[in-house]
């Protein structure tokens, strides 16, 4: 898992978290890299905020061990590791202002107070929060307190930054500037970084590495663009982004067979005969170079058409795939040029390259 | 590199310097819990299996008293007034508290203001103001129709005047506690006023009301100072204890009778316990709190009620004020303040009134310290689950010992000369001592619902930021539930000011306190005088109030700023 030309800088190895019967981690094992920004997503319920916990030192595991930086840190208290941490409620403490908030981890490492003052200035600048290094946090708003919590998180310079939801707090619109904000600073500190979210979206935009948990398992860890076009799990392929399903049987070695339709595919790894899910995704469906010799051409019908701006998401019936439906997303020229709407029947494509088979 | 191995030992996380200090902290608390309240408690309870030369004799002691008709007596007259007391303070606290919570009354700030005030007296005063009212020479004797105050009658009178605050507060917080949605649910299925009151309003609350009678209870049946002025020759069960006790130095009776009080405390506090934890699931997250709406004739009868238990209370205050600033009643009416030289008069004298103070501000000062600090180790440390729910337990014990038998207990602990702590017997160290165990549990609730209320993840971030938890302690918990502090350390004074039913065996000749020299003053008959130091302790704790309240608006609001946007 570890990359050839970057150190792993944490480790966890089969860490496994019981809380009395039931099972929250089972058996994880991680690499993640120095400075890289790891994200884990999955539903609620996961365990993708245990395993943060974990390694942080708060819920210690039952069995596993986690090193970070070369050091066996599985039995250490919180105090003797070397983090930072955003909690979704920020929890910045409320009778001291952001200058005082920031400050607390370099007073505890009794530095001089006029280097600690510099070092305070130098943050808040970083996070552009210099005019209100006087104010106390009631009175900043929720964007400006979680730029104070990751300040003060950064401030004496940790080995690995852990963000727990840190954006679920906020409404949309500050959610998605902050989201480039973190990046930027995470770049700029060149900390190691682990984000636990349920919001895929915002691992895609922000992750170098996603680690896709559900029910306390590891689905897959991957960039972003292989965690999207090629999803190892059906899962994984549900959770991150939109993903039709079909019950397919398989053929032979590269067919299998949709209610009356055969499609190409590469069905190698299954038996023939076994039940199958073939899946795509709604924008790989083509409605426009069906005049070619390809396979897996079906006819279908427009049963229902919504227009979401730039694109019109589109659910297509067929006789041969029986009560199936499929959800296609259509660019607005391709809209037009076809004359898509409801109860248009036309061509479609499902290329056997974005097949995926489960 | 797979190793499924299921039968590795469970990891156990290293403990940090920090927590095996606080651990070493909760456990220097734990021990004074055990010698305050454990020890003490066990020493009784095995007195109370022992005859006079200190031989283990079983429950003998406890077939005598229940044999003995005149002793068992007691036991049936203290239910007896306890019930009769808490139907009718719970009855004047229901509708008062409806008044203040759920009509457009004027005033209520006004009213408020004197439904505080019996907290502020000695339970004594009450007594020693109906002797004034209705007593032998009483201005209103006529209207008990031939019957005497001294007895039950009285006793009733003065329990329910000095429990109505208590009943109040929980009833005030039960009727709050109501969404509002549900009142609006009964008006459009067009459900009468009267069926909504029984059907929406005495339900939500009954767990507030079941809480205030086992309280108000619990109060009137372990009061001392209310019948040993005005009971007369009608013994109850406190009385009995300090008669067996002091007036006839038997100390194993006396600790049957501890036993027997305890036993209501006990049933009373497991059964408030048990309501507590259903009372939280009322109140939803999306609850909206009610708004009483303008209504001229219930607000009319409201105000006609609440003035007319106002005047009742003021009457009481009064009478004692009045009686504390004339010559001689009836005789001589001229004001005078020569009832104030309380030096002239053999057990009292301004030297009680002072220690009174002394023990109050140690109480206090002392009190809230250790209490909020053992509230916060308990709460906020990490792991050791067992020494935390121990200590947790063993400070809600003290709520369900009446006084009296704690201090009987202290007796017999503190007062053996095989005890090692013996020379604290006598001293200000045991009054102060005995005051803080007293008054533990409601404090330590208090400390432990602020610290509740602080975001959980104060503690992680410290750690991960290496802050020393002294140094959190001091900077960040202390500075946001100094409310709460403040709250504990005013609870504390006004109570040892107050107090006397644990105090009347701990004194010594040098450690008199005020509400003790109210009691030896009335038993010599100088009542006037009597009533004079009663009124001392009632302006020290209304001058206490009032400082407490005019603090928490503007010395907060300077140094707290933060709190506010």
């Amino acid at each position: 898992m570890s990359s050839d030309n970057r150190q792993s800088y944490l480790q966890v190895r089969n860490l496994t978290k019981k809380f009395g019967k039931f099972t929250a981690l089972e058996d994880i094992s991680l690499d993640i890299i120095e400075n890289e920004f790891v994200c884990f997503l999955g539903p609620s319920g996961c365990g993708k905020t245990t395993l943060l916990r974990a390694i942080a030192g708060l819920d210690i595991q039952t069995y596993g061990s986690i090193s970070q930086g070369g050091r066996d840190i599985s039995l250490l208290p919180p105090s003797e590791r070397d983090f930072g941490i955003v909690f979704q409620s920020y929890a910045l403490f409320p009778n001291l202002t952001v200058t005082r908030n920031v400050a607390v981890g370099l007073e505890n490492q009794s530095i001089l107070a006029s280097k600690i003052q510099q070092r305070v200035d130098e943050l808040l600048k970083l996070v552009d929060l210099t005019d209100q290094k006087d104010k106390y946090p009631a009175q900043l708003s929720g964007g400006q307190q979680q730029r104070v919590a990751l300040a003060r998180a950064m401030a004496t310079s940790p080995g690995l930054l852990l963000l727990d939801e840190p954006l679920s707090a906020l409404d949309a619109k500050v959610r998605s500037h902050l989201r480039h904000e973190i990046k930027e600073l995470q770049r700029k500190f060149a900390v190691t970084t682990i984000m636990v979210t349920h919001d895929q979206e915002e691992a895609l935009t922000m992750a170098d590495r996603i680690v896709v948990m559900d029910n306390g398992i590891i689905e897959q860890v991957g960039t972003p663009e292989e965690i999207y076009s090629s999803p190892k799990t059906k899962f994984v392929a549900d959770f991150v982004g939109t993903m039709n399903f079909l019950p397919a049987t398989v053929l032979s070695k590269n067919t299998a067979q949709v209610g009356e339709v055969v499609f190409n595919c590469n069905t190698e790894d299954f038996t023939i005969g076994s039940s199958v899910t073939i899946a795509i995704r709604p924008e790989d469906i083509d409605a426009r170079n069906v005049n070619n010799t390809e396979s897996n051409i079906i006819q279908i019908e427009v049963h229902h058409i919504e227009f979401l701006g730039s694109f019109c998401r589109a659910k297509l019936g067929h006789n041969d795939l029986k009560d199936l439906t499929l959800r296609a997303d259509f660019s607005i020229s391709i809209t037009r040029r076809l004359s898509i709407k409801v109860g248009s029947r036309l061509k479609v494509c499902l290329p056997s390259n974005f097949l995926r088979i489960y | 590199m797979t190793n499924n191995i299921k039968n590795n030992p469970i990891l156990k996380q290293k403990s940090s310097k920090d927590d095996l200090t606080m651990r070493v902290c909760m456990g220097i608390i734990g021990l004074f819990l055990a010698i305050a309240i454990i020890l003490p408690l066990y020493t009784m309870f095995s007195k109370s299996l022992e005859n006079k030369e200190g031989n283990f004799i079983g429950i003998n002691n406890y077939i005598d008293y229940f044999s003995t008709p005149a002793l068992f007596q007691s036991a049936y007259n203290s239910i007896l007034i306890s019930v009769i007391g808490t139907i009718i303070v719970l009855l004047f606290a229901f509708i008062y508290a409806y008044a203040l919570t759920r009509t457009k009354m004027p005033f209520k700030w006004f009213f408020k203001i004197i439904a505080i005030i019996p907290l502020l007296t000695p339970s004594m005063l009450s007594g020693i103001s109906l002797v004034y009212w209705f007593g032998n020479q009483g201005i209103a004797k006529s209207f008990l129709m031939g019957e005497s105050i001294f007895g039950p009658i009285g006793i009733v009178m003065g329990s329910v005047y000095w429990v109505f605050p208590h009943a109040l507060m929980i009833i005030i917080t039960a009727l709050s506690i109501t969404d509002a949605r549900l009142y609006e649910a009964a008006t459009a299925l067009r459900t009468s006023k009267i069926k909504t009151f029984f059907m929406v309003t005495i339900p939500n609350c009954k767990f507030g009301l079941i809480s205030a009678g086992f309280v108000v209870f619990t109060l009137i049946f372990t009061d001392f100072g209310v019948p040993k002025v005005i009971g007369g020759s009608y013994n109850v069960l406190a009385t009995d204890i300090y008669k067996q006790v002091i007036g006839q130095q038997n100390f194993q009776m006396g600790a049957v009778v501890a036993v027997v009080l305890l036993t209501p405390a006990i049933i009373a506090f497991s059964v408030d316990r048990f309501v507590q934890r259903k009372q939280v699931a009322l109140l939803s997250a999306s609850a909206v709190p009610y708004q009483p709406k303008k209504n001229k004739s219930l607000d009319l009868t409201m105000l006609i009620f609440c003035s007319f238990v106002a005047f009742l209370i003021i009457c009481m205050i009064g009478m004692a004020q009045y009686a504390a600033i004339i010559k001689f009643w009836p005789y001589n009416l001229s004001f005078t303040l020569e009832n104030f030289n309380f030096d002239l008069i053999e057990g009292g004298g301004w030297g009680s009134y002072f220690n009174s103070i002394k023990l109050s501000v140690y109480s206090a000062l002392v009190g809230s310290i250790l209490i909020f600090f053992g509230a916060y180790l308990v709460e906020k440390g990490r792991g050791f689950n067992f020494g935390r729910n121990t200590f947790h337990g063993v400070a809600m014990i003290p709520l369900a010992v009446p006084g009296m038998a704690l201090g009987l207990a202290y007796i017999f602990f503190f007062n053996n000369p095989n005890n090692p702590l013996s020379f604290l017997y006598g001293t200000m160290g045991i009054l102060v001592i005995s005051t803080i165990t007293h008054f533990y549990t409601v404090s330590h609730l208090t400390a432990t619902t602020a610290l509740k209320q602080m975001d959980k993840e104060f503690e992680s971030v410290s750690a991960s930021l290496k802050t020393p938890f002294f140094r959190s302690f001091k900077k960040i918990t202390v500075p946001i539930c100094m409310p709460a502090i403040l709250d504990i350390s005013v609870y504390l004074f006004l109570n040892a000011m107050t107090t006397v039913s644990a105090v009347i065996f701990l004194y010594s000749a040098d450690t008199r306190l005020a509400s003790i020299a109210v009691l030896n003053m009335d038993d010599q008959g100088e009542l006037a005088m009597a009533a004079a130091m009663a009124m001392m302790i009632a302006y020290t704790c209304g001058g206490v109030r009032i400082l407490y309240a005019i603090g928490t608006n503007s010395i907060l609001v300077k140094t707290q700023r933060w709190r506010f946007k």
